[in-house]
């Protein structure tokens, strides 16, 4: 299938991450680099506006069906998401949406790699992100939406919201999510809390292999292209139900859960083990 | 961050609490549950409407989250009782639900990361866009800070975002403290540049510009509201659940609002020209 077999997901572009999940040769553009939809709010900040906002959409099949990618380029401003590119991913699950509601099957898959909210247009990144949510919530009512957390950026802010939301969560061990950034809670709540820089730690608290292990993420794959190509094809076949639904079951485990003796994260693996969702 | 003063060294804001006492006559405490979820019922025009607000608490069992936060416990409680409204009226006419928005940030931590706070937040915002499609009226007022994350998880779902115009009202992706550390700047710099740039900008008039806001709400005292006011408020929010009821049920209101219209061309282009090449083929 793949010209380059065992490829390294991690090390593809957006572009080329949509076209690796999308059935061979099935691979349409959407707005494009063409297009030149950029951001109206970064040249009056003195930064360069890249012709597609850091979101690549595609068109194209999975598994024979239609389906639609969007991929975050995670090299671009960190992933973040502004107006535009905020406007893109809600856009086109807005248009999946609508054919789902006419009876014409779009199979969604969401690559997330993003710090979350872009900084320089906050209130209407943070906007966009609201709509992004309030999209998966509709459409995951007519088909999974599969969402893909890869690295190396990892997926954080309002985004880790929009990963949580999705039916089926894949995610690589380089792979983090989490609400807010290490860098962030150094700052906000002091290196005693937590050291950015001690990535060991980090990853123990909010790495691919922690949120699996802990019934977080469903699928841990290694980074390579053609895996989470088949993950994300099968990923469509099981419909269990979405976790941001089972919320007397996350109830009880937050119950059971001493706040002031919080659990290391290797005990948390044991209180929360994997086991078959309810 | 102690537990009694928020980054500027004030204590956290009473106002959520005030107002959500003001409109309903009750505190609100759950039978069980943390005492940051409040939830009433009240009367509303000729229906009956339930009110829902996150506000502090100085001995909260999360330690991150005693200044107003959304903490663990804050959104998993959320997402359980807008739930519980949503399966109450199964078979009735769905009640409206009014989300008092007074929350200074999402609640940062080591064991709020471990715990999975992103999940906790998606349920709320979840359960909130679900009551929403159900067709309850999801009104959203603004009544303090309406800050990232928090406001993610508790109100960015509503139909209809109403706010009082009042300078404590502030809406933002981060805190102004955090976001000038972030970004290197200063505190001055940034107030100057959201004078330029409309979404930086933290006060609730430019975010009127945006056209998220249904009604902004004058002439109304926000710390200490007086009866005129609570009534003033009461009929904004009545007329705004008529509005909602009458429209699509989807978030759509935002981009079709006059203000949208210029300050969101973009929102509004970029979706225009998906249409455009989604159907071609």
């Amino acid at each position: 299938m793949s010209a380059r077999p065992r490829a390294s997901f991690i090390e593809l572009s957006a572009r080329e991450r949509a076209a690796a999940l999308l059935d061979a040769g099935s691979c349409r553009e959407l707005l494009g680099p063409f297009a030149r939809l950029k951001s109206p709010w970064l040249p009056l900040q003195g930064i360069v506006a890249q012709a597609d906002d850091g979101v690549v959409l595609a068109r194209g099949r999975i598994g024979g069906e239609a389906a639609v990618v969007a991929a975050i380029e995670g090299a671009y401003q960190g992933g973040s998401i502004g107006e535009v590119s905020g406007s893109k991913i809600a856009g086109v699950l807005e248009l999946a949406l609508r054919d789902c509601e006419r009876g014409r099957a779009v199979r969604p898959v969401l690559v997330l790699e993003t710090g979350g909210v872009r900084l320089q247009e906050a209130n209407l990144g943070l906007a966009t992100i609201a709509e992004i949510h309030a999209a998966i919530v509709a459409l995951r009512r007519h088909v999974p939406v599969v969402g893909v957390v890869a690295g190396p950026v990892g997926c954080f802010g309002g985004m880790a919201l929009a990963a949580a939301l999705c039916s089926r969560l894949i995610m690589t061990r380089q792979a983090r999510l989490g609400m807010n950034g290490p860098e962030v809670i150094e700052q906000e709540a002091g290196i005693a809390e937590l050291d950015a820089m001690d990535g060991a730690d980090v990853w123990s608290l909010m790495g691919g292999e922690q949120r699996y292990a802990t019934g977080l993420a469903d699928v841990l794959v290694e980074d390579n292209a053609e895996d989470i190509a088949a993950q994300v094809r099968a990923a469509f076949d099981d419909a269990a139900p979405p976790r941001t639904a089972q919320v007397e079951e996350f109830r009880r485990r937050l119950a059971g859960i001493d706040a002031q003796q919080p659990p290391s994260p290797e005990a948390l693996r044991r209180l929360w083990a994997r086991e078959r969702q309810p | 961050m102690s537990a009694v003063a928020d980054a500027r060294g004030r204590g956290p804001s009473a106002r959520g609490l005030c107002w959500f006492e003001a409109l309903t006559g009750q505190p609100g405490l759950l039978a069980s549950g943390p005492r940051t979820v409040r939830v009433a019922d009240a009367p509303l025009g000729a229906e009956t409407a339930r009110f829902v607000a996150v506000v502090p608490d100085a001995v909260n069992r999360f330690p991150r989250a005693r200044c107003g936060e959304v903490g663990l416990d804050e959104a998993w409680t959320l997402a359980h009782e807008v739930r519980r409204v949503i399966d109450a009226d199964r078979n009735r006419r769905p009640r409206a639900l009014i989300a008092v928005v007074d929350v200074t940030s999402q609640a940062y931590g080591r064991r709020e990361e471990l715990l999975a706070i992103h999940l906790a937040g998606a349920a709320a915002a979840d359960a909130y866009a679900s009551a929403r499609l159900a067709g309850h009226p999801v009104i959203a007022l603004l009544v303090g800070k309406a800050m990232s994350g928090a406001f993610l998880t508790h109100g960015y779902q509503a139909n209809r975002i109403l706010a009082l115009d009042s300078p404590d009202v502030l809406i933002h992706a981060m805190s102004k403290e955090s976001a000038a550390r972030v970004t290197r700047r200063t505190v001055e710099a940034l107030e100057e540049l959201g004078e330029r740039i409309t979404p930086m900008a933290y006060d609730v008039r430019s975010f009127a510009k945006l056209g998220l806001l249904h009604r902004l709400i004058a002439g109304v005292a926000g710390d200490a509201p007086g009866a005129a006011d609570v009534a003033r408020v009461r009929a904004e929010l009545t007329a705004a659940i008529a509005d909602a009821r009458s429209a699509p049920r989807d978030l759509t209101s935002r981009l079709t609002s006059e203000a949208a219209g210029t300050v969101r061309a973009a929102s509004i282009e970029v979706r225009r020209r998906l249409a455009e090449e989604w159907d071609a083929s």
